[in-house]
């Protein structure tokens, strides 16, 4: 929207012609099918857990549920696996071999995660500009990364706990990794409900993950963004 | 349940007869926005409004596409991690399609199991015939869909055993088992051959109580709990696919773990 304005970008760095798009389309394509299958998945596996549960008299209610019953959350949960897997691998190749993780999510130094966390306290929200993240956002996006690298880890233990019985000795027992499932989801859930929050709050980002944003190069973004690093690989 | 939206004292009705044509127009504005919105949450989370039938056809596809994965994801010669002895629950966790109090006890003395389908020797065996099978014990964790488990001692013939002992084609696809409970139950061949697939005539090293299968039932260390099929009947050597009774309601049928 106001990207003449954008106050990180230094006026002498040339502009790109033809610089990629913030969100390029195979990130926006596999951030949606994503967002799908995982309310895929963590709606089936409520309706799961709910046939045996692991918080004493917590329920998810039959509206939450994807599935009428346990049988289909279950055929839903073992069918959304696979896309769940075949994207989040491509995901994360895409983002290791463009070096998308290394430019959006490093570095990440903690007093810059104090001083955001204390700005967001006071409803300061910097999001001028939306190509650079800070600190708390880099933080939140690679836990849940982790955590959903992790679904996939516990998920195979307690699909198969015989085939994969050093995976579930490692993760401390059946039960153990079971609990670990349902704490992963936890997470992934806390994640989404700040994710969409702060989307909504900022719909520019929400458009740029539609419509790719704007068109930014990765080193001068970088390099505007750090100067004082000389931020350059 | 009493609706959130009905107050308790009704107001007087002719403030309603005066607003006739706004509540309408309200009624409808909500009506569109509320199915609107019903589509889009149904759209994003699939949420089963009405279990569409085209929808379930592929669940079941791909539930199939998954038996196949899990059968080559089956190690034959992986056994399952086993446990102390001390370790035994006692007694056993009850589990079946009704409750404990509706078990019907099987009378051993009069029980026979038939045999039939791709086997040579179709008699009938008794209780004591089992018995006099070389027996295997173990200690193993009971895992059901639901997601909870147990460490249970089972000790009987292993089902290779059995089925080497009836000249079983080996080499058919399925195992099938009929019950005395009517819970039709089948397994592939190679986790019917499995060390760890036992036809299970004893809990703890006592006798298999009435609950949890008396006089034999199956128990296979490498399939979830509801592929374990108690108060045997039948056992048929079959290329035939039978299913079983909760895979005829939708859950998966491998079910390996």
């Amino acid at each position: 929207m106001n990207q003449i304005a954008n106050p990180t970008s230094s006026p002498s760095a040339p502009r790109p012609r033809a610089g990629r798009r913030l969100h390029p389309w195979p990130i926006r394509i596999m951030h949606w099918i994503n967002a799908v299958v995982m309310l895929v998945m963590i709606t089936s596996g409520w309706g799961i857990y709910d046939d045996d549960v692991i918080i004493r008299g917590f329920y998810f209610s039959s509206f939450w549920r994807l599935g009428d019953w346990a049988a289909w959350s279950l055929n839903w949960h073992f069918a959304g696996m696979w896309f769940l897997v075949i994207n989040g691998l491509a995901y994360l190749t895409y983002g290791f071999v463009t070096g998308r993780f290394r430019e959006k999510l490093l570095p990440i130094r903690p007093a810059e995660v104090v001083h955001t966390v204390i700005d967001t306290l006071h409803f300061k929200f910097a999001h001028e500009d939306i190509t650079v993240y800070n600190a708390v956002q880099k933080l939140l996006y690679i836990i849940v990364i982790l955590a959903g690298i992790s679904q996939v880890v516990t998920g195979l233990a307690i699909w198969k706990p015989v085939q994969f019985s050093g995976l579930v000795s490692l993760l401390g027992g059946f039960q153990t990794a079971r609990v670990l499932h349902f704490a992963g989801m936890a997470v992934i859930v806390g994640f989404l409900i700040v994710h969409v929050a702060l989307a909504l709050l900022v719909p520019k980002t929400l458009w740029a993950m539609v419509a790719g944003g704007p068109r930014v190069t990765p080193n001068s973004q970088a390099q505007a963004h750090h100067p004082q690093q000389g931020h350059t690989t | 349940m009493r609706s959130l939206f009905r107050p308790d004292v009704v107001p007087d009705t002719a403030i309603l007869d005066d607003h006739q044509p706004l509540i309408r127009s309200l009624e409808r504005r909500g009506l569109i926005r509320g199915s609107l919105s019903l589509g889009a949450l149904a759209l994003l989370t699939g949420c089963d409004v009405k279990r569409p039938e085209s929808v379930e056809s592929a669940l079941l596809a791909i539930s199939r596409l998954n038996d196949d994965v899990q059968a080559l994801l089956f190690n034959p010669n992986k056994l399952a991690p086993t446990y102390p002895a001390s370790m035994i629950l006692r007694p056993p966790k009850f589990n079946a399609y009704y409750d404990v109090m509706d078990v019907k006890p099987v009378n051993g003395k009069t029980w026979r199991l038939e045999v039939s389908g791709r086997v040579a020797d179709k008699r009938h065996w008794k209780l004591q015939d089992l018995r006099a099978l070389p027996q295997t014990s173990m200690v193993i964790q009971h895992i059901c869909v639901e997601g909870w488990s147990y460490i249970g001692g089972w000790s009987g013939p292993t089902l290779r055993i059995f089925l080497e002992h009836v000249g079983a084609d080996l080499r058919a696809k399925y195992v099938a088992f009929k019950t005395a409970d009517d819970y039709p139950s089948s397994i592939d061949m190679a986790t019917a051959l499995h060390p760890q697939t036992l036809l299970a005539i004893q809990y703890g090293g006592e006798t298999l109580a009435d609950p949890f299968g008396f006089p034999v039932r199956l128990r296979t260390a490498t399939k979830l709990g509801y592929k374990n099929p108690k108060w045997l009947t039948s056992i048929e050597v079959t290329n035939t696919y039978t299913g079983g009774y909760w895979e005829a309601k939708g859950f998966p049928w491998f079910a390996g773990i």
